[in-house]
Parts: C-alpha cells; sequence; structure tokens
C-alpha cells in the first residue's frame, strides 16, 4: 500500500508538470498597473489636455450588507428598481465576490457627496479612481480626438492583444495615432489570490513584477492661442483654416468649423454626447481641414503657373490678350476683367486672377508636344506635377482620416467621357474648378511649395516626442522637393501673389508692415436638391504666405456658401496671419476682427436644427462648475 | 509505593512516544501552515483559541494529561473494564442518534458545553478493548465459527450504528478489525473471498451487469467443460461451481444495483463512479482535483514551509481536517512526502513489533487493533488525496485537525504503551 502511495505521489510530483502550472492558474493573479497618459503640449509648451482623476463606484455584490439603499440611490440619483438592476448585471458580469462598476466616473458632486458618506456603504461598495482627460482650452477637438473604452471587436484583433476589455484607448485624433507613446508602459503585478479571488498580498515578494511607466509627452507645433482664435473666427461658418509653418512643415493651426468642445467626450457623458455630435446636422465631429475636399478655384492659378514655368510652354513676361472672356474652346471662359494689358505678364495675370490667361495656360502645358499632346502624355506629365504638389494623394499628416482629394489622369478622363475628350474638355481646371478637389490641408502644403519656393515637409502636429525612441517622426523630417521649377519662375509667381495683395483681389488681407502673399478663389458650387443638380452659394476660399520673402506662415482657408473670397476667407486667413506674426491684433483691425467673429454665413435653417452651441454651452457649464 | 523518576517512565517504549511527538508537532504545523495570513498576530490566536491550530495545540495539551494519566493506570484496569467500555461506547453511540447534531452533512456530533466531540472516534478504543477482551477469553476458541461470528459482530454492531449517523467514513474503518482477526487465525481463504467481493463489485459498476451475465455463463461453461472428469467423479462439484455462479450473477443483476440506489448516498455513489472513472462530474471532483493540484505542485523539493500557495489560500477544502496532506504534499514536495510516509510506517512496524513481544493474548490483539486503525486510516486518507481511492471523510491519525481523533489516537496508543510496559509483571 505504502509502495502503491509512493509511487503515486512520484508520478503527481515529480514526473507531472501540470499541476505546478495549474497551481500558478489557481493562486496568481495578474493585474495590470495602468500609467498616466502622455500629456500634449502646444509649442509654447503649454498643457492642452491633462489628465483628471474620476472615480468609479464598484461593487462586491457578496460584501453589500445592511446598507441604506434609499440613501445611496438618493445620492446616485436612480430609483431602487435601476439599483436592483445594477446589483444583477454586476453579478451576472463578474460574479458575487469580485468587483464590478456600479457607477462608472461619477460627476463631480455626486463624487462630493459620495465621498463624505463612503463609510455607510463599504466594503461593498469602493471608490476607485480612473484617469480622463481634460482640455483647459477647450479646443482643438478634432485635433486631439479622444479616448474610450476598447471596443468588442478590436479586443478580438491580434493588433490589440494588449489590451484588456474595459481598457480605455485613443480613439481619434492624435491620441490614436499617436496611442503607443502616449500609452505608456503597464506594469505587471502579481499578486496571490485565495479560492474565491480576493487578492492575499505580493506573489513571492513582488520579484516578477514590473513597474508601470507614464506615457510619453507630445510636444507640439500647433499655437492653441491661434487655434482658439481660428475657432473664433470660424464661429458662425463651417469650413476650415489650416495654417502651417513652412521651415518645418509644423501645423500652427487647424480650424473645422462648426466645432465642439472637446470636453463633450470625456468622463461619464461621452457615450451621450458622442451620439448627439455625430447626429447633428452640422457634422462637428467631420475634420473639414482634412476630411473635406474642394475644387480650389483661383487659388490654383499660381500652381498652374508653375507647371507652365517648368514645362517651359510660358515664360514669367509671357502675356496674353485677354478681352473679357476665353474664346480658344467652344464656349467661352468668362473673366472679371476686360481691360487691354491686365493679362500682359505672369505677375499682372495673377495680381487680376485672369480666366483667359490661365485657362491658355493650362492648355499650353498640357498639349505640349515634347510630351505627345494631352491624350499620349500631357495629362499624365500634369498630373504627375500635381502629385509631386501633394495633391490627389494623402500627404500623410499625423491624424487619421485624411481625405485623397482627386486629380483627373488619362484613365479618369477616359472613363468619364468614354474615350471622347481633349484638352477643352479640362479647360477649367486651368481656374480651379472642373473634376480636380483638393482638402483644405493640401491647398496650404501648397502653400508651403511656394514659399519655400519648392520644397515642403508632410505637415504634422507633433514636433517632438519625449524621451523619443520611436521612428514616428522620421518622415516629417524629411524634406520634399518639388520638380525642379527655377528660382525665376517662383519669384514671378511669389511677386503676383504679393501684388494680389498690394493691389489685387486680396487688398482686405493687408496686414501694416508685412509683406504677404495670397491668392482669392472663388468656388463654385454645385449640389444636388431633389435629384437636380443646381447652383448652390460660391465657396470662398483664400490661401497666403507671410512673411513673402521667407514666410513662417502658409494658411488656406475656406469658407463655405460664403461668396466672394475676399470678403470673409481673406479677412480670417490675415487676422490669423497677424495673430501669430504680431501675437495680437492691432487697434486698427479690431472693429474687422469683431465683425468676422460676428458673422454667420451657415445657412439659418441648418443653425435651428443644430444642437451644437447648446451641447457647447453645457461643457463649459461644467467646466466651470469644477 | 513511593516510585522515583526513573521508576516513573520505567518500560516506556521511546521510539513510539518520539514517533507520536513528532507526527502530532507536523500536524500542528501543518495546520498553521493552512491557515496563516502573513499579518496574522499568533500570540493572540494562540491566546484566543480562535483558529484552528490553537485549538489543536489545547487538545494536544488535553492529550497529554491524559496520556499521563492512562499512564498512571493500572493495567489492570483497561482488561477489566474493557466489555464496560464497549457497553458504554454503544450507549454513547445510540444517545447521538437520539440527541446528536448535525455537523457536515452526518449526524455524529455530541456538543457538550461548547465542544463538539464524534463518539464514533471514541468508540474505535473501546472495540478495540471488546475485540481483545474477547479473543483472550479462555472459552474463546477462534478455530470455531461461532467465536469468529462472535468477534465479527463485536467490531460491526458500532459501525451499523455509525452508518445510521451518516457517518460511512469512520463506519469503514471498523472494517480494519478484521485484519487482527486475520492474525489471530481467520482462515485466508475469507479474504480471498473478500477480495473477490471487491472485484465483483467494481465489475459490477464498471461493466454492463448483462455483459458481466454473458462474461460469467461462458466462464462457467469452460470451467465445467474443463473439469468435467472430476465433476464426474464428484457431483457436489457441480453444484459448487453453479452455486457460485448462481450467486455471481444474482450479486451483479441485483444486489449492487439495489445497493448503488437505496443503501448509499448520492454523494457517495458519485464519488464512487468519479474515481473509477465513469463520471466527470467537476463538482465530485473537486476536492480531488485541488488535491492533487496542491500535492502535485510541491515538485521534488517542495515550495517551502509556509510559501504553498493552494494550501493556503483556501483552494483545497477541509485542509486542515480530511486534506491535511496537501500541506505536507506542497510545502515539503516529494521529499518531504516520503519522510512523513516513513515516520507513520515506522510507527506502524514499531507498534507491530511491539504487539508480537506481547506475552497475552490481550495485549497483542489489542496492539494489533492499533495498528490496523491506523494503518486503514492513512492508506484510505492519503489514497483520497491523490486520487487512489474515492473522498471518504476520515482523518489523518494524529495529524488531521480535531480533537475527538487525536484523543482517540492518543488513549489507544498510549493505552497499548501501559500494557506493553506491564508486559512482564503478569500473564494474561
Amino acid at each position: 500500500m505504502v509502495v502503491l502511495i509512493i509511487t503515486r505521489l512520484f508520478f503527481l510530483q515529480i514526473v507531472e508538470k501540470k499541476y505546478a502550472k495549474l497551481a500558478d492558474a489557481n493562486a496568481v493573479l495578474r493585474k495590470v498597473v495602468y500609467p498616466s497618459r502622455g500629456i500634449i503640449f502646444d509649442r509654447k509648451g503649454r498643457s492642452i489636455l491633462s489628465n483628471d482623476v474620476l472615480y468609479d463606484l464598484v461593487v462586491t455584490p457578496s460584501s453589500v450588507k445592511n446598507i441604506d439603499t434609499a440613501y445611496l440611490c438618493n445620492i446616485l440619483r436612480i430609483d431602487k428598481e435601476e439599483f436592483r438592476k445594477r446589483i444583477v448585471n454586476a453579478i451576472v458580469k463578474n460574479g458575487r465576490v469580485r468587483q464590478s462598476v456600479f457607477a462608472a466616473l461619477l460627476p463631480a458632486e455626486v463624487f462630493g457627496q459620495l465621498q463624505e458618506s463612503m463609510y455607510l456603504f463599504q466594503p461593498g461598495f469602493e471608490l476607485v479612481p480612473r484617469q480622463i482627460r481634460s482640455y483647459p482650452y477647450a479646443a482643438a477637438a478634432n485635433i486631439l480626438g479622444y479616448i474610450g473604452e476598447i471596443s468588442p471587436e478590436r479586443l478580438k484583433d491580434s493588433a490589440y492583444a494588449s489590451y484588456n476589455s474595459g481598457d480605455y484607448l485613443g480613439l481619434a485624433g492624435l491620441e490614436r495615432t499617436y496611442e503607443s507613446v502616449l500609452m505608456g508602459q503597464r506594469g505587471i503585478q502579481y499578486l496571490v489570490k485565495d479560492n474565491l479571488n480576493r487578492p492575499q498580498g505580493a506573489y513571492e515578494g513582488g520579484e516578477f513584477d514590473s513597474a508601470a511607466i507614464a506615457g510619453k509627452n507630445l510636444r507640439l507645433s500647433l499655437d492653441i492661442d491661434l487655434q482658439q482664435f481660428g475657432e473664433k473666427l470660424m464661429k458662425g461658418k463651417m469650413g476650415s483654416i489650416v495654417a502651417i509653418d513652412p521651415q518645418t512643415g509644423g501645423i500652427l493651426a487647424m480650424v473645422s468649423a462648426p466645432t465642439f468642445d472637446p470636453n463633450l467626450l470625456t468622463g461619464s457623458y461621452r457615450s451621450t454626447n458622442s451620439v448627439l455630435l455625430n447626429r447633428d446636422t452640422t457634422k462637428p465631429t467631420f475634420n473639414r481641414a482634412i476630411q473635406a475636399t474642394y475644387p480650389p478655384g483661383s487659388t490654383f492659378k499660381p500652381m498652374i503657373a508653375l507647371v507652365g514655368l517648368d514645362e517651359g510652354v510660358i515664360t514669367p513676361s509671357f502675356g496674353y490678350p485677354c478681352g473679357g472672356a476665353y474664346y480658344g474652346c467652344s464656349r467661352p471662359i468668362k473673366c472679371e476683367h476686360h481691360d487691354a494689358g491686365h493679362a500682359a505678364n505672369l505677375r499682372l495675370a495673377l495680381s487680376h486672377s485672369c480666366n483667359s490667361y490661365f485657362s491658355h495656360v493650362y492648355r499650353l502645358s498640357v498639349d505640349a508636344s515634347k510630351f505627345g499632346g494631352i491624350r499620349i502624355g500631357g495629362l499624365q506629365k500634369w498630373s504627375d506635377y500635381m502629385s509631386s504638389f501633394g495633391f490627389g494623394h494623402r500627404i500623410g499628416v499625423d491624424v487619421p482620416s485624411e481625405a485623397r482629394g482627386t486629380v483627373p489622369n488619362p484613365a479618369f478622363y477616359d472613363k468619364m467621357y468614354k474615350g471622347s475628350w481633349n484638352s477643352c474638355t479640362s479647360v477649367f481646371l486651368g481656374i480651379g474648378q472642373g473634376e480636380l478637389t483638393l482638402s483644405p490641408l493640401q491647398m496650404a502644403n501648397a502653400m508651403c511649395i511656394v514659399a519655400n519656393r519648392g520644397s515642403y515637409f508632410i505637415p504634422h502636429f507633433v514636433q517632438s516626442i519625449d524621451n523619443d525612441n520611436t521612428n514616428l517622426l522620421a518622415k516629417y523630417k524629411e524634406k520634399h522637393i518639388v520638380a525642379h521649377i527655377t528660382d525665376t519662375a517662383y519669384s514671378a509667381v511669389i511677386h503676383g501673389m504679393a501684388d494680389v495683395i498690394t493691389s489685387g483681389t486680396g487688398r482686405i488681407a493687408q496686414i501694416e508692415g508685412i509683406s504677404i502673399g495670397g491668392k482669392t478663389g472663388t468656388v463654385e458650387n454645385y449640389g444636388f436638391v431633389d435629384g437636380k443638380r443646381v447652383k448652390l452659394k460660391n465657396h470662398a476660399v483664400f490661401v497666403a504666405f507671410a512673411p513673402a520673402e521667407k514666410a513662417r506662415i502658409a494658411i488656406a482657408v475656406i469658407v463655405e456658401n460664403s461668396g466672394f473670397g475676399a470678403r470673409y476667407a481673406a479677412p480670417i486667413a490675415s487676422l490669423m496671419m497677424e495673430k501669430y506674426l504680431k501675437d495680437s491684433i492691432s487697434t486698427k483691425r479690431q472693429a474687422l476682427m469683431k465683425t468676422v467673429m460676428e458673422t454667420v454665413t451657415m445657412d439659418n435653417a441648418m443653425v435651428l436644427k443644430s444642437k451644437l452651441d447648446s451641447l457647447n454651452a453645457t461643457a463649459a457649464l461644467k467646466k466651470n462648475g469644477k | 509505593m513511593n516510585r522515583s523518576q526513573a521508576k516513573l517512565t520505567q518500560g516506556i517504549d521511546w521510539p513510539i512516544v518520539g514517533l507520536y511527538l513528532a507526527l502530532v508537532i507536523i500536524g500542528i504545523m501543518s495546520i498553521f501552515a493552512a491557515e496563516y495570513r502573513g499579518e496574522d498576530n499568533i500570540w493572540q490566536d494562540i491566546i484566543h483559541l480562535n483558529k484552528n491550530y490553537s485549538r489543536q495545540m489545547m487538545w494536544f495539551g488535553v492529550s497529554v494529561v491524559l496520556a499521563s494519566v492512562i499512564w498512571l493506570t493500572d493495567s489492570k484496569f483497561f482488561t477489566a473494564t474493557a466489555n464496560l467500555m464497549y457497553a458504554g461506547g454503544l450507549l454513547l453511540l445510540l444517545l447521538v442518534l437520539a440527541i446528536g447534531k448535525d455537523v457536515k452533512g452526518s449526524h455524529s456530533w455530541l456538543v457538550i458545553g461548547g465542544f463538539q466531540f464524534q463518539p464514533a472516534e471514541l468508540t474505535k478504543l473501546c472495540t478495540n478493548l471488546a475485540l481483545a477482551k474477547y479473543l483472550s477469553s479462555q472459552e474463546t476458541d477462534f478455530t470455531k465459527l461461532r467465536s469468529r461470528l462472535i468477534a465479527a459482530a463485536i467490531a460491526l454492531i458500532p459501525a451499523g450504528i455509525i452508518i445510521l449517523q451518516d457517518e460511512t467514513g469512520l463506519a469503514l474503518v471498523y472494517f480494519s478489525f478484521f485484519l487482527v482477526m486475520y492474525r489471530e487465525g481467520l482462515p485466508g481463504v475469507l479474504l480471498v473471498i473478500a477480495f473477490s467481493g471487491i472485484v465483483l463489485v467494481l465489475s459490477a459498476l464498471l461493466v454492463d451487469k448483462y455483459v458481466l451475465f454473458i462474461i460469467f455463463s461462458v466462464i462457467t461453461a469452460l470451467v465445467i467443460y474443463f473439469m468435467r472428469r472430476e465433476i464426474k467423479r464428484k457431483r457436489s462439484r457441480l453444484l459448487v461451481i453453479l452455486g457460485v455462479y448462481a450467486f455471481c450473477s444474482v450479486f451483479v443483476m441485483f444486489i449492487v444495483p439495489f445497493a448503488f440506489t437505496k443503501v448509499l448516498k448520492d454523494y457517495q455513489v458519485r464519488r464512487i463512479e468519479v474515481m473509477l472513472g465513469k463520471e466527470n462530474d467537476p463538482k465530485a471532483t473537486y476536492n480531488t482535483r485541488q488535491s492533487m493540484i496542491a500535492i502535485g505542485s510541491g515538485g521534488f523539493w517542495g515550495k517551502g514551509y509556509l510559501k504553498g500557495t493552494q494550501t493556503r489560500y483556501d483552494f483545497v477544502p477541509e485542509q486542515s481536517t480530511d486534506f491535511i496532506f496537501c500541506t505536507v504534499g506542497e510545502d515539503f514536495g516529494f521529499l518531504g512526502s516520503v519522510i512523513f510516509l516513513a515516520l507513520y510506517v515506522s510507527l506502524l512496524f514499531r507498534i507491530i513489533f511491539v504487539a508480537e513481544r506481547q506475552r497475552s493474548t490481550f495485549s497483542r490483539v489489542y496492539a494489533y487493533g492499533v495498528a490496523s486503525i491506523v494503518f486503514f486510516h492513512l492508506a484510505i486518507n492519503i489514497s483520497m488525496t491523490i486520487g487512489l481511492a474515492p473522498v471518504i471523510g476520515i482523518p489523518l491519525p494524529l495529524v488531521s485537525y480535531g480533537g475527538s481523533s487525536l484523543m482517540t489516537f492518543t488513549m489507544l496508543i498510549f493505552i497499548m504503551l501501559r500494557l506493553d510496559a506491564d508486559r512482564q509483571m503478569v500473564l494474561r
């Protein structure tokens, strides 16, 4: 008998290895310790978001004994039926002896009340701290993005293997792009647990534990003052502003209007507000600066000129005898000017925004015989130029969901016109209308190329990551050279664009003491109303860079459905540049600023239907209440 | 008489006392290991008797007093009062049936002034004494069937009452007295029959009864065919063969199914079925599984004293009482377990050695009884913790937590030591 027992013991204890593993599975609890998430700073080192601590009320159903349920319900503002339901849910989810969330992310006033009387509800109920984001500047919502609980679908994805159910992660904006650095490194604590899964202390004295490493901070090129200013200027309007530092490609401001207070998407109201925002008629969560695309209109003319100059089909002194319209194709294209000599050379043609001149230059470029004409290689060559300007593909900005825009190439027209097309079919491309569409980001980046005379950095927000050991930012440090357009060609374009401000269509954008290169644009806008293609109110577009000699800011502004480009888009861009370059708005221009801020160009019916303003007001109230 | 100190301990068998103390101390340490949580205030717990190990220490103290009293008692007292004690024991068992208290599903406890007491433990001692008394009496001729039946009755009457108390595990212990009777001349044939009976029961449980019936029929036919010459010579042999055949068939077809559905409790049936691998009910296997995990995870060297995660955090149920061996297995590993078993085996061999040197039948039978009881407890208890036997709730002698059990074994052993010390003085 004893021999039998010892043989059995031998097999159990020495031969069989599974029991040791089973014992560990029984008794060792792996607990994840969450590090604090990285902070995001603007270009002047101001933290534009920070971590707040909110509390969850968690319940251990088996320990709930003799508590004043009515009092607790009263504090939590729920009824007894709801109380019972939540307890049942907790038991179903995690069992009786383990903790489950009873009320998540308690609002400050509830927490305050609860904390005072917590001793009444212990040990069944406990308060557990959770980190959430807060946004002291209440700006840049679409850029920063938000964090939220990981979805069940993602949990099944192997890319998210390190996440557990209930973990938070960046779901949009920079929070999503830089999730890997912001999240930090989670610590793991091994705890010994008993048969009811209750922790009983450190396993092996904490020998195998690893400490949590806080998330890394991001330092942006964004200027939060400028961002806030831009959001104020765009109030009541629909559209966007993108301002980039051409020297680095760092984005200074990116406004998409209308926008929302990022504090709406934190804490206990996140899911409710998220639904309300996504459902709102003004689509505030749609980042128009990178997700919307528009025909660039006349602001595209500098690029047409650059292609013409580089291909050698024109020189800066090339002139075109415009008499008020372009008659090169069967249908005349109207020009705003008809006085003789308004397009006597490139500089004049740009400053007067002559439609005939650029229609002609476009046709010269694509029909150039050295490429075998438009059908053979001309349009392909032209669309290659567009591609190198960053059009027709994602540039690679570091917030997700960037739109590609459209640049037509021969295949595009083959499909559209079933093979029957020529340079007249697409002549509207010469004045930035027709099939070509760009995102505001691409428009601003094009200004960087002009201002830098042929080079750009991929526009981006993050300038540096603290203690960076990733190569996430490598692609933003690389200078991209566009074509090989001569310096004189750029000079001609830049001079023309400077004239736009000093004596042309963009005079309203003048800033005292600063030379600006700019271009106005008015984009004809067609939409479908009741299935019929109708002409809607024009979009106003303005692109610019300043100072013209060595630009520190390049900007693109679009105000949807607001008419002529100089009217709203130009003053907004100008005020933005003034704010950035001079830090404040001169007293002379305060009135202009006020007018711009107060103007509402959005459709009245849409404003009435939108609940955005009242939502933002609640966020502001909540913040002030704190 | 003025006995000196040297005389006081004269004749005591020190190896047994040493092994006894070693096992009791290991027991207290193991109970401590199963309960200790790191932040406990040990002295406070000992003084307030609010932990199992502190109460076991108290019982150990009581046991030392009991052992001393027994040592100071004249050995003739035990022979003289054996039958009286047996009768008292039976009365106690009957009393429990009447006024007993239910603890963990068995109706076998008496409550006396806050303490719980299990007479079924104590009656092992009474029965052992009575059996020794009967077998040593002048009138008994153990070669006669009548004497054998009376001896069997002495052992099995308490067992019957204990089964009525729903404490089947302890009742089974009384079958260990048959080992004593075997030593005293019970023919080996009975053991063969008993063993065949066990095989029959097991096969009845594992194999479909109709298949078994066919197998028996075939075997019987073959046996008759091969023994046809002997049968021709002696007709009665055929009757014997057919009788065995009929008995086996009736046994597997009717008696075993009846016993399993009507006599045994549901949980007992399930445990037996689980042990035989017939059923895989996680609830029924939980105890054995956790116990095997605890012991198996000990490895060769063990995790070290107070380092076991399974025994310390309540994964093994009943770990202070029936499953106390898990603590030894987990904390001290294979090496410790073997040494621990060696202590028991030494104790058993020493008791048998002591039994064989007795000059009186009473002392010899009594000592063999002690060895049998300890052996039965040990074999069943350890086997159940490592999954070799179904879970039968009997404690590990001297080690498991429990006052009744510790005191009973203390008395069993020290009465034996008293008898042994006086072996030269009287011839009984």
